[in-house]
């Protein structure tokens, strides 16, 4: 038997796989160029398809604070699904469940004073 | 080619045709519409479309929401002055070879609506109409009609000559000016390279 690269088929594939994703888009363009009919103008070439003419710039910058925003919003939204079980099982829970619950809650509380306190629940 | 020519070679089973004829069947058949509705005639534009009257059968069910991939704007309603640039705007996107049914009163001349002060009279003042459909709105088989009038008109053109479609003429404009909506009127109130109306003949 012949010995051959073990990475030669890893190759074929990339080959391969390369060939996949630029023969669509290869044969469209071909196609494109020798049989469409060529009438562009400004209205064709717009971006915006609706009719209406587009207003004003798509790169609109978005207040990174919203990040902090979100994480606090995330953390309590998180807290209600530990809390619809607890609830449920209220009554049948020893002191002990119950004291850990209200350590963890009042943990998320702290985090959440914290955060008050540090402004960022005011949006400047 | 020769009529008795043709029909000697097809009884020996040779087929002939020409890249015309196969290039206009192809395209006969597969008008993708805009998915565009501007009135009451839409409502009857859709029951076409639908199971009793089927606009599929004549290969143009698939209504495009975009124009880019649709070759015919069926005009279905009350064009106001307001409205009309965004129409001639969605005309000029449709690549070519594109075609326009104006349907209903409103879309040919303003219809009853017509004496109304942001009512435009008729679509044809700014882009070139293929087929008009009256009626009030015209009934889905009045539609089908008008189809199958534009399969016609396709199948007859010729790709070259001075008859060609405007796709295949390189000195044919490939946009036309969209009018902006004004104080008074839309600027300009119509295209004169697309709408040349009759003189009116007055007795003096």
């Amino acid at each position: 038997m012949t010995s051959y690269n073990p990475y030669l088929l890893i190759v074929v594939f990339l080959v391969a796989a390369a060939a996949f994703a630029v023969a669509p888009l290869l044969t469209a363009w071909v196609w494109a160029r020798l049989v469409s009919p060529k009438k562009s103008g400004p209205d064709k070439n717009a971006v915006y398809e609706c009719g209406l003419q587009s207003k004003g710039d798509a790169w609109v910058q978005f207040k990174s604070e919203y990040y902090l925003y979100g994480i606090i919003f995330l953390i309590f939204d998180v807290e209600t699904i530990f809390l619809l079980p607890f609830a449920v099982a209220f009554t049948g829970l020893p002191a002990g469940a119950f004291i850990a619950m209200v350590v963890f809650l009042l943990l998320l509380v702290e985090g959440l004073i914290w955060a008050w306190r540090k402004g960022i629940l005011n949006w400047a | 080619m020769d009529e008795g020519l043709r029909s000697e070679l097809s009884k020996q089973g040779i087929f002939t045709t020409k890249l015309a004829d196969i290039y206009n069947w192809g395209r006969k058949n597969s008008v993708w519409p805009l998915q565009f509705g501007l009135a009451c005639c839409a409502i009857e534009m859709i029951a076409t479309t639908m199971a009793r009257y089927d606009l599929a059968r004549f290969g143009a069910e698939v209504f495009r929401p975009s124009p880019r991939q649709a070759d015919l704007m069926i005009v279905a309603g009350t064009v106001t002055k307001k409205m009309a640039p965004q129409v001639v705007r969605l005309y000029n996107q449709m690549p070519e070879p594109k075609y326009v049914i104006a349907m209903g009163a409103c879309a040919i001349s303003g219809g009853p609506f017509k004496q109304g002060y942001n009512v435009l009279k008729g679509i044809d003042r700014f882009i070139p109409v293929d087929v008009h459909i009256p009626g009030c709105p015209p009934r889905p088989e009045a539609l089908i009609h008008a189809f199958m009038t534009l399969q016609q008109k396709i199948e007859a053109q010729t790709l070259t000559g001075p008859d060609r479609p405007r796709h295949l003429d390189p000195d044919a404009p490939s946009e036309f000016p969209v009018p902006q909506f004004g104080e008074h009127d839309l600027v300009p109130p119509n295209n004169r390279d697309v709408w040349q109306p009759p003189a009116k003949a007055r007795n003096e």
